[in-house]
């Protein structure tokens, strides 16, 4: 969320004044309790409606899926089912663990995952993301332990949605509550249960020392969590400094570096990417972006190193081609434009327009001083960009009816490491897709729906090329986020940004 | 009076109605509910899922009527964010907001209207000039910038309260602090101003005069004629304070209903701002008619405005 600059500043000089403090850093290791603090409210704990991070991490620690993706190994492991196979490329057919009981007593059987799976399938239950489950042709018990899942098209990301995305409610109770039941009082399979809630304000979690033996999360060496919403990040600081919190998160680079000498700070390169994208595709208006020497000489305007070192910093690179380098797919050897204002001002010439050009470009869920780096860079080459922030919906909404020629935001691609959930939403010949490139559409398609790893490289590869090639991005840099932790906590980062509490631990 | 009264809350209700109608309108003009809804990872299909599920395809006329309809029998809906009625919601929230901003409010009052009646008694003296300062700084100093001292003194440096939330009462002190500071400097910057021009009136020459005492030429014959615009002010003040200084809320993580009032707007959650919008438009609808008779009971001459 954008902040007053002003604020900033004063919150700069509070923080400055917390340096001058010895407080003892107490934190929640003397009563086993795990202080968190998010900046915003976490939603309805039915994952199945959640768009936002911190909602979605909480749920993960109280619901378990199918199966369970080691992020260290990249293996996938059994969780709810022991075993699990292709019977045909449409059919996936699911051996069930035995012994495993809900947080409210109730046995888990193959009914649980038959009556939730086609529960959220049906369109009026009003599942957020149609991408997580509209693969899912219907789902068939077997016998009490063992369930099959019949595909309603082939997608290459299947596995890695069972992987713990998909999460299974104890089906006596979910039919009895429904989905508004689960939100006021959650009941899952997994390393914790939630023993209070104030919505949005406050969760308090306990272990739950019944969680199935052999499960990939294990058993918690935390026993407690309190999860609050601190909105203020310099309140965050204060909370952090007395003791009185152990694990916050997103802290921007300038405070993290303050605060180091202070709390434990840990960072980590997150799935999320920053990118502008430019508008191509014929049904929108004659933008300037329609031309490829015109984007060509935005890719070389732009000082992403420049920009990266001043504002990202941590992890962050510069990125090349359309993708996180660490998905699956994310071709490496494309075309690249290095920082070259003479080159830019050049292409520009060359395409017409000695005197420059003017273009819109909005931005949105990103910091305004690098959209006004990015500005100042075109300009520079006779870009002249008129700036507008926007909230990502109003601004997306404006992408999405190509009446914007250039979109400065960023995409998580759901936390997921493979291209499939970026190049496919931008490129794919959707909604979002305001290039339409058949040639690239195609390869897109073929890769996504493919269970062959190396024809889906290969695919992603091309595509990848052309669209570096005929520079259809600004793509900008790979996200990283500071934790400011306890002194006295264990925590290990991961890229997709779900934290896992349950492999926390103390010193 | 009756008349006087009945006209007063025709307006009042029209008032609430009009704000409702107006906040309800411009919810869809600052972005399509559907996609803020759907999240930043939304796709178009699920956008088109959110837009039938919850009726935003539907006229917004329509929409509004039946919003309207509902409330009226008392069911404000469901919570698109916490798929939770709105009434659980709002009633975890409400009750935050009032003690603060009640207690935050007495506080007020009871440091700046006697700090600018002692004002008045001897402008540019050292006590005028000291409440001045005061009133200043007030005035200046940025509240959340005030609260964020505050928490690193009380909070962080001594360890005398709470640094953030309202688990335990001694968490509402910083806020209140705070809260009521921020509406001191207009309440005695007024109450001085009014104080002095009364004090000057011909009829306090007379008072005086007659040898009555000096108290009760202050508290009774002044206060009563210099309090006719504290108590619009009051009211306001009161009004802004109950519908929640999101600042303060945010900088001490009180949870009350201006804070939801912004967080539900950045989100579209459409049931939770309208509830939020009708309640805190009645609220300032109730204190500025009840500011107006208050007024009318002081002054009789205002009974015929």
């Amino acid at each position: 969320m954008a902040r007053l600059g002003l604020a900033s500043l004063m919150g700069g000089i509070a923080l400055a004044l917390l340096g001058l403090s010895a407080p003892p850093a107490r934190a929640g290791k003397a009563d086993d309790t795990l202080n968190v603090a998010f900046a915003l409210e976490p939603e309805a704990l039915d994952t199945y409606k959640i768009a936002g991070r911190e909602g979605l991490i909480l749920s993960r620690h109280i619901y378990d899926g199918l199966l369970y993706k080691d992020l260290d190994t990249g293996e996938i492991k059994p969780a709810l089912a022991k075993a699990w196979r292709f019977t045909d490329p449409m059919t996936m057919e699911f051996d069930l663990r035995e012994g495993v009981t809900f947080h409210n007593g109730a046995k888990f059987t193959a009914d649980d995952v038959v009556y939730t799976l086609n529960t959220v399938l049906d369109p009026n239950y009003g599942t957020r993301f149609r991408i997580a489950i509209d693969w899912i042709e219907r789902v068939e018990k077997v016998s009490e332990f063992q369930v099959r899942i019949k595909m309603a098209k082939p997608f290459a990301g299947a596995v890695e949605m069972l992987a713990d995305a998909l999460p299974i409610y104890p089906a006596a109770y979910f039919k009895e509550v429904g989905s508004a039941g689960m939100a006021a009082k959650p009941v899952g399979t997994g390393p914790y249960r939630l023993v209070e809630m104030t919505p949005g304000i406050r969760y308090a979690f306990e272990r739950f020392e019944a969680h199935y033996a052999g499960s990939p999360k294990g058993r918690p060496a935390i026993g407690k969590i309190v999860v609050r919403t601190i909105p203020e990040l310099n309140t965050q600081f204060a909370e952090l400094l007395a003791g009185k919190l152990d694990w916050s998160w997103r802290i921007p680079p300038d405070q993290a570096a303050r605060l180091a000498s202070r709390i434990q700070i840990v960072n980590g390169p997150i799935m999320r990417i920053a990118y502008v994208g430019l508008t191509v595709a014929a049904k929108a208006k004659d933008y300037p972006t329609r031309n490829l020497l015109v984007r060509r000489a935005i890719n070389h305007a732009v000082n992403r190193e420049a920009i990266v070192q001043a504002f990202a910093g941590g992890a962050s690179q510069v990125l090349n081609a359309a993708c996180n380098p660490k998905q699956f797919g994310c071709a490496q050897d494309v075309a690249t434009y290095a920082y070259d204002p003479a080159k830019a001002k050049a292409l520009l010439s060359e395409a017409g327009l000695p005197n420059g050009v003017d273009i819109e470009m909005v931005f949105a869920a990103m910091p305004r001083p690098v959209a006004e780096a990015v500005a100042s860079d075109l300009a520079k080459v006779g870009i002249r960009v008129t700036l507008n922030e926007q909230q990502y919906a109003a601004g997306v909404q404006k992408w999405r009816a190509g009446e914007l020629p250039a979109f400065f935001t960023n995409w998580g691609s759901y936390g997921t490491g493979d291209v499939a959930f970026i190049i496919s939403n931008f490129f794919g010949g959707g909604a979002d897709d305001l290039v339409q490139d058949k040639e690239v559409i195609d390869l897109v398609t073929v890769a996504d729906t493919a269970q062959d790893r190396a024809l889906r490289q290969e695919n992603y590869a091309k595509a990848l090329k052309k669209i570096a090639d005929q520079a259809y991005w600004l793509p900008m840099y790979d996200f990283n986020i500071n934790y400011g932790l306890s002194t006295a906590l264990n925590f290990k980062p991961h890229p997709d940004e779900f934290a896992r509490w349950w492999l926390s631990s103390w010193k | 009076m009756l008349p006087f009264l009945a006209r007063r809350l025709i307006v009042a209700a029209l008032v609430a109605l009009a704000v409702s109608m107006v906040a309800f309108g411009l919810m869809f003009v600052a972005g399509d509910p559907a996609v803020v809804l759907a999240g930043q990872a939304g796709r178009a299909q699920d956008v088109e899922m959110i837009r039938q599920a919850y009726g935003l395809d539907r006229p917004l006329p329509v929409q509004f009527l039946g919003w309207i309809g509902r409330a009226l029998t008392g069911n404000f809906g469901t919570s698109l964010y916490f798929n939770l009625p709105v009434a659980t919601i709002i009633g975890e929230r409400l009750p935050v907001t009032l003690m603060l901003g009640s207690v935050a409010f007495l506080l007020a009052i009871l440091v700046s209207v006697p700090l600018g009646i002692a004002a008045s008694l001897k402008p540019g003296g050292l006590l005028d000039r000291a409440a001045l300062l005061l009133a200043v700084l007030g005035q200046a100093i940025p509240s959340f910038w005030l609260g964020l001292i505050l928490i690193v003194v009380f909070g962080v440096w001594w360890g005398l309260v709470p640094i953030s939330g309202t688990e335990s009462w001694q968490g509402y002190i910083l806020p209140v602090i705070v809260l009521s500071y921020y509406a001191m400097p207009a309440l005695m910057r007024l109450t001085r101003a009014g104080m002095i021009e009364v004090l000057g009136a011909d009829y306090i020459r007379t008072a005086r005069a007659k040898g009555l005492a000096r108290l009760r030429i202050l508290m009774v014959h002044a206060l009563r004629n210099a309090v006719l615009p504290l108590v619009s002010l009051a009211a306001v003040q009161f009004g802004m304070m109950l519908s929640g200084s999101i600042v303060i809320e945010s900088v001490f993580a009180i949870n009350g209903l201006g804070r939801l009032a912004w967080e539900s707007l950045l989100r579209s959650d459409l049931p939770v701002v309208q509830a939020i919008i009708l309640i805190l438009s009645l609220i300032y609808v109730t204190l500025t008619t009840a500011a107006d008779l208050v007024n009318a009971w002081l002054d009789p001459r205002l009974r015929s405005a």
